[in-house]
Order: structure tokens, then sequence, then C-alpha cells
């Protein structure tokens, strides 16, 4: 199997842009990648697009170059990202090809995502009744989270606080204005515990990667960095997940905690050997609980991380340095790409304002949604 | 005035003292609500309806703090919500299910604490029809 690397990232930023469709985003995010890797779109082997909104991502190509390359699309809840880039991969690592892309794109409307609760093998009456919400599993995982483990609200206004202080830093995120934690504490309680400003919103961008077989990465570039591993799972009997009627007696420990464990084993790297991380933050009770279920800390220590600044830019953890979902909404196709941005942008000494200090070499990130998926990404340089 | 359940095959209806209906898988055993085709745990297509106890424990919870979008069908308007808690709770050693509290006070709702099943008012129709559901309600006060 042949080793992969990342030669070239591109963003399209994330909020509302009117009229103008995803595709175009999707677009603009490949071209910038492109000319991050110094290839025309023409040397673009084959591509995996992922989107939510867009039946088709790979309409993309119309703006870019009928080069006749294949190009497939993918959908998988807010993994969607984190399965287009292991797609991606997977055709260099198995030989298939030597050079491709992966790109995420979406908008979508404000305010909760909703859906027929059957596409989710929910009862529809779940929807009617009123269960059939995201935001409404993230408080009730977060609440019990909090009782067991002793976490205070006020941590959860410290990682929102947090995260929009790096998005004042990101001049591609969606809310760039900061707010103190009383402000987010005092602020409309949309889901015991979390309030209004404790939860990302659906949006609008795009994000895209060049990924080529690794003996190769030195004609793209000088500091390329390494994919080491990309893992994916579903939830396991026992698991309480997003869109449950219902959970069995016996608990088991959630999807991320099994992709993370497979992505550590293949990689041959430790959660202490990590320099920036990226975490899936739905809501700020997700990051808290992802940090745990990543192996960033145990259950409950957060409290005392997040006092000490541990998870800030110049912290020991760094986290969601460039505002994460909560300061750059979700668009979801492209959410985890924005992930991988982030982390080779930090990896190659390039976050400018928001680089992380003393030569970061290994960067993590996790996605995680409905029906309870998650996957997990690890880049060395 | 008409009652009318606000789904079929979720809770025995009318009744005295309704129950919800889930289903046993024949094989291991693992029981799931409501009644489903397969079974979660181990595939088995074999499923028999099981009427779930009546009683159970608060595990975790939240407050549905805002209308949801549809397909909610609860018929208020933003004028008209009031948030309503929603609650995983274990019924006996057999499941836990996912259910609207009649409950919607932080500080009243504990976790661990004793429920119970009953059927609550949901929306009233045009021609006047009242639809329940299914809710749990702290049993001591």
């Amino acid at each position: 199997m042949h080793d992969v690397a990342i030669v070239g990232v591109g963003i399209h930023p994330f909020g509302r842009f009117g009229p103008k469709s995803a595709i175009e985003m999707g677009a603009q995010a490949v071209r910038a990648a492109c000319a991050d890797a110094g290839i025309s779109w023409s040397d673009v082997q084959f591509a995996f697009g992922g989107s939510n909104e867009v039946d088709n991502p790979d309409a993309v190509i119309s703006l870019l170059g009928l080069t006749g390359i294949p190009f497939m699309d993918v959908y998988n809840g807010c993994a969607t990202a984190g399965t287009a880039l292991e797609l991606t991969a997977d055709a260099i690592r198995y030989g298939k090809y030597e050079l491709g892309v992966a790109v995420g794109m979406d908008k979508h409307l404000p305010g909760a995502f909703t859906a027929d609760p059957e596409y989710y093998s929910a009862p529809s009456w779940y929807g009617e009744a009123g269960q059939f919400l995201t935001t409404k599993f993230f408080g009730i995982k977060i609440n019990r989270y909090m009782h067991d483990h002793g976490i205070s609200h006020a941590t959860l206004a410290k990682v929102v606080n947090k995260s929009l202080r790096n998005g004042v830093l990101n001049p591609n995120a969606f809310r760039r204005k900061p707010l103190d934690e009383a402000t987010i504490l005092g602020a409309r309680m949309l889901n015991y515990p979390l309030t209004q400003y404790m939860f990302c919103s659906p949006d609008e961008g795009a994000a895209a990667v060049v990924l080529c077989r690794a003996d190769i990465a030195h004609r793209y570039t000088s500091n390329p960095i390494y994919l080491r591993a990309t893992a994916l799972r579903t939830r396991r009997y026992g698991a309480y997940e997003v869109h449950s009627s219902w959970a069995a007696v016996e608990e088991d420990v959630a999807p991320t905690v099994y992709a993370s464990r497979a992505a550590y084993e293949a990689a041959g790297i430790g959660p202490q050997d990590v320099d920036v991380i990226q975490l899936q933050d739905t809501d700020a009770g997700a990051e808290i609980i992802h940090m745990a279920e990543n192996g960033f800390c145990a259950d409950g220590e957060q409290e005392k991380l997040l006092a000490e600044g541990a998870t800030e830019i110049g912290g020991r953890l760094p986290v969601n340095t460039d505002g994460g979902l909560i300061a750059n909404g979700e668009p979801i196709g492209a959410s985890g790409l924005r992930q991988i941005h982030e982390l080779v942008r930090q990896l190659r000494g390039q976050a400018g304002d928001r680089q992380v200090p003393g030569n970061p070499r290994v960067g993590y990130a996790q996605l995680y949604g409905a029906p309870g998926t998650a996957a997990v990404s690890i880049l060395t340089t | 005035m008409t009652k009318v359940a606000f789904a079929p095959d979720v809770f025995t209806w009318p009744a005295e003292e309704p129950q919800l209906i889930g289903s046993r898988c024949s094989v291991c055993q693992a029981v799931t609500f409501p009644r489903k085709p397969s079974c979660p745990r181990c595939g088995n297509p074999d499923m028999a309806e099981r009427l779930l106890p009546r009683r159970g424990t608060l595990v975790a919870w939240t407050i549905q703090g805002f209308l949801p979008k549809a397909p909610y069908a609860g018929g208020e308007t933003e004028e008209t919500f009031r948030p309503y808690g929603v609650g995983l709770v274990q019924l006996g050693d057999e499941v836990r299910v996912e259910t609207r509290l009649t409950e919607a006070d932080p500080e009243k709702l504990r976790f661990g604490m004793e429920l119970e099943l009953v059927v609550v008012p949901f929306r009233t129709d045009a021609d006047g029809t009242e639809v329940v559901i299914h809710a749990f309600a702290p049993t001591e006060s």
C-alpha cells in the first residue's frame, strides 16, 4: 500500500453568500487547492465530491473543465467530507491513481436541519412528536455528561468564547465577533443546557484538498503533509445516537471512540503525540465530550483543562484553532475538509495570526453526525 | 369529544393503563421501541410484539426550548409554543426509550427519578378531535 501526501488545500469562505451556488463555491475551492499544489485541473486524475444539498457534486467539473475524469459523489451525513477524503486516499493507497482531489460543498438554509425521519430508520411519528432534532440529542448527551463528570455550564461558555476568538483570527470564518461568557450563558436556552450561542449553524461554503502518492509529493511541494490514517465507524448496539427513539440498557461507547482507536493504531501515533486538534463541535458540549472520546483527556478533566486555557491556540491541547464549527458554521459536505485545510496550514506553519507555536508536527481531525457515524484523520509533517 | 392517538401502534389506546408497544427478538432477546421489523443487534427478522413496562427511571434529559420545524405536528405557533421535556427513560431492565416528559422545568427533573407512562393532550384539530400523545410523568412531586 502506498503512503499518501496532501500537496494542496483550498477553501471558499464559510458563511452566507446570497445567490452564489454551492457548485461555484466548490469550483473556487478546487482552483485554490490546485494553485496551492502548483498543478492545473487537467493534471487531476480522479475526484470525490461530497455534499448534502447538491445531488451531483460532479457538476463542479463543468466549471473546472470537462476532462472526462472519474468523479464520484458521496454523502455520509456530517462525516461526508471525511468519507470523501478516505476514498480519495484509498484510491491512491491501493495504486489505482497517483493524484486526485477531494472536494466538499454545501449551501444550507438557516436553522436546524430537518428531513424525513424514516430515512434515518426512525419511525415517522418521531418527527411529528417533536423529537427529530439533532439539537435535542446534543442537549441530552451533554446534560448527562455534565452530571456524570462534573462539567459546569461556565465551561460550555468557555468553549464558545474560545472558538469565536479564534474565528476573529480566521478571515474565512462565518462568525467573527467575540462574545463574553455571561452573554453566551444568558442567551436563549434552545436545548437545556445549551443556549443559542452554543450551537453551530448550518451555512454555506466549500473546501478541497489535492492528494498524491507520497513518493511523488516533492514534484509539487517542498513541504508535503502526510495523511497517516483515516478511519470511519458507525454506531454499535448499545450506543445512544442522533435520531434514536430508543437505546439498549447495556451501554456501548460512541462510534467516535472506535474510529479514533482505529486511526491511532493505523498511524502508530497516540493522543499524546498530537499537536493540533480539530473536533466536531456541533455544539459546545460536543467539543467537551469529543476531547475525551478521542483520547485527549479523561472524562471530567475538561473542567480543569479549559479553566487553564489548555485548548487555546497557545495551550498544550489546541482545539479548533480556526474557530471550529461554532465560528465557521457547518456546510456539511465541506466541514471536514475545512478541518484538513486548517491542519495543513498549521503543520506547514502558514496559519498566520492563529499559528500554534512550537512547529506542530501532528494534526488530528474528527467528525461526528447523524445517524451515528464518525470519521477520524491523522496528519503529520 | 373524540380522543385519538397521534400515531397508530406507538402505545395501547384506548386503555386504562396504556403501554408502549415495542418488540423483542426471538433469538437474542433484544428489546426495541417502537416495534422493529428486524433485530438491531443480531439482524434476526423474527420480532414479536412486546408491551413495555409502564414505569421507569430517568437516564438523561433536555428541554426542547424552541418550536421544531415540520414534520413536527404539535400544532403550536411561535406565540403559543411552550417548551417540553424530552428524556431517555429506562423501563425495567428491558430497554431505554426516548420520550416526551410532562415536566419542562430543569429544577424539577433529576437523574434517576421514577417516572410513569401517561397519555396527555397533544393538539386539538379543527374538527374538535383531541389528539393525544404518550409522555412520562414523575411519580413523586
